[in-house]
């Protein structure tokens, strides 16, 4: 008998503290796969995010830091900078990336930093409870935007993707969905692009995960999933963008 | 031993260099420019890093991610730039990562202006950025001593694994003074970090975080950097003392201010006014014990500033001697002939 598939060696087995229907779980897990399949395991350092995969360290076994919220590019900097031998990646939401981190994104980017991002889009906070981010769709409901986004007051769905694609140093961007399972297969395989980019000195590489939060979303797991494909993907197409 | 003529922001420079010190991120702020200039130059001949990063919050990030990936790792700015850096020195001191960060410090509160203050003392001393955690704060009074005290805080930054801050104002900064800079590479104190991200081959893996959602475990932690501070204060504690065996009055200040003082202490002797001075080196840990065998005397605290440090002189005392204070700021510098009329009136 032929094993086809085991538990990735860098993902711990620990129980997930994720809502049910989380799409952290999910990204978690193809992320430690790539770094297994490419032989990393040993040489990459991960930058923590802030928010729910605050612990993200207590899954994945192998060398991370956290970074204040926002900061995780130029934490990721400071590291790649001082040890370019080393696979470093950041993995940030909307909030800590498009947002209080917006200047650290682009000046990592325009620096032509050889980090890889994986940017998980939910539009919306988690951690804190639901409330409007850069990405919340024009017209979508959270805490902090009760009638729905209004984009006349909070300004349009910020599309960082690509914003950082006119930059000249940024070599690789994705967007995915982790929607259904062939979506799941394109983003992995954009994940390891990216990652494989970094190994081979390419430069800025991003890849920007559409990622379901049914709880602040107030839908069923299922219903998440849809609403990706119907509706967060108009305002988000998925595809190379660079 | 050669001397050469340098300023104190670039001999805040060439100690890091010789320290070891393999990553600088920085922010352009007045009066510490020549500090970054001298970094881009000479870190990159050694085969350090450089950067100037786009903001003072993103250079003491870098130190943040330069420090965990290993490296010894310095940022420098000035008052207001410093506010900004706050958020990273608490992270850092969160995550214990050791780090040096100078501020040359201006005129403020706000942007205030550029001329050279100490009213930086609380942010520096008391935390400055969220939650319970100290900096060593090292205040240099020459050029001379900018240049050894920035060799000694990286020794002590990664001893103790936290950061510590060189805490000089625009005077200590621009002006230039012969120094005597090791011709020998200085011996770097090779502290192993095995706590250093690095790739986990052959190890467990590594986490630089100051994040515990356990029930009791930041508390725990807390404790653990509390007990390290406690040790600190009693084996790091420094300062000068001058003429305070039979003086009557002793002044105390630190960096350019002690300059200061201390011309006024020596007119006072000619005048046959018994006056000494105290000038703490470490603001923190600060030097308690200078005050006690001498309550005989009475205590003149003078700052560019309206009042900092005297406060720390006042607990240091306990109540067992006046404490006066004279000082000046927001460009003000209190004057030899101020300070000497201030202790005629007080004696």
């Amino acid at each position: 008998m032929t094993k086809i598939y085991s538990h990735p060696k860098s993902l711990r087995g620990v129980t997930t503290h994720y809502c049910p229907g989380c799409g952290h779980g999910m990204a978690h897990k193809l992320i430690a796969e790539v770094v297994d399949e490419l032989g990393i395991r040993e040489k990459i350092i991960g930058v923590a995010p802030v928010g729910c995969a605050v612990i993200a360290y207590d899954y994945w076994d192998f060398d991370c830091s956290e970074a204040a919220h926002g900061r995780a590019l130029a934490v990721a900097t400071g590291i790649k900078r001082v040890r370019p031998q080393n696979i470093v990646f950041t993995y940030q939401g909307d909030g800590d990336l498009a947002a209080i981190g917006t200047a650290e994104t682009i000046h990592a980017a325009n620096r032509g930093e050889n980090i890889t991002v994986i940017f998980m889009n939910n539009a919306i906070y988690g951690m804190t409870g639901g409330q409007m981010a850069p990405t919340t769709i024009a017209g979508q409901k959270t805490a902090t935007t009760p009638q729905g986004r209004d984009v006349r007051t909070s300004g349009y769905p910020l599309k960082i993707s690509e914003m950082l694609a006119v930059l000249e140093p940024v070599k690789y961007i994705e967007r995915v969905g982790l929607s259904s399972p062939s979506n799941i297969i394109k983003a992995k395989k954009a994940i390891k692009q990216a990652f494989q980019n970094q190994i081979d000195g390419v430069g800025f590489s991003l890849v920007e995960l559409l990622s379901p939060c049914p709880t602040y979303w107030g839908m069923s797991p299922a219903e998440a999933l849809k609403w990706i494909d119907e509706v967060m993907t108009k305002e988000f197409p998925l595809g190379r963008i660079k | 031993m050669n001397k050469i003529l340098i300023s104190g922001n670039e001999a805040i420079g060439e100690a890091a260099v010789q320290a070891g010190c393999g990553f600088y991120a920085g922010y352009p702020i007045t009066p510490q420019n020549e500090l970054t200039a001298y970094m881009a130059k000479r870190i990159t001949e050694t085969g350090g890093i450089f950067i100037q990063s786009e903001s003072e919050i993103s250079a003491i990030n870098m130190v943040f991610g330069a420090s965990a990936a290993g490296e010894r790792a310095m940022t420098s700015s000035s008052s207001p730039g410093i506010s900004l850096k706050q958020e990273g020195i608490s992270y850092l001191a969160g995550a214990q990562l050791p780090a040096v960060i100078v501020n040359i410090m201006r005129g403020g509160p706000g942007l205030g202006n550029i001329a050279p203050a100490q009213s930086d003392y609380f942010q520096a001393t008391k935390g400055g950025g969220h939650g319970d955690y100290r900096l060593i704060v090292l205040a240099p009074y020459s050029v001379q001593e900018a240049f050894d005290l920035t060799t000694l805080a990286f020794d002590l930054a990664d001893i103790y694994r936290m950061p510590v801050m060189i805490l000089g104002d625009g005077i200590i900064g621009q002006m230039m003074e012969p120094l005597e800079a090791k011709s020998k590479k200085r011996k770097v104190k090779n502290v192993e970090k095995p706590w250093a991200l690095t790739g986990c081959k052959g190890r467990k893996p590594n986490i630089a975080r100051s994040f515990y959602m356990k029930e009791g475990d930041l508390e725990k932690f807390n404790l653990g950097l509390q007990g390290k501070y406690k040790k600190i204060e009693g084996k790091e504690t420094r300062w000068e003392e001058k003429y305070v065996d039979d003086a009557r009055i002793i002044l105390v200040a630190y960096g350019t201010m002690a300059r200061i003082a201390e011309e006024a202490v020596k007119q006072l002797r000619k005048d046959k006014i018994k006056a000494g001075l105290i000038r703490p080196i470490t603001l923190w840990p600060f030097p308690v014990e200078a005050f006690r065998p001498a309550k005989r005397a009475r205590y003149l605290v003078t700052e560019m500033s309206y009042g900092q440090m005297v406060e720390d002189v006042r607990l240091a005392v306990n109540g067992k001697a006046k404490v006066e204070f004279l000082g000046r700021s927001g460009g003000g510098i209190p004057t030899q002939e101020q300070i000497i009329n201030k202790v005629k009136d007080i004696v």
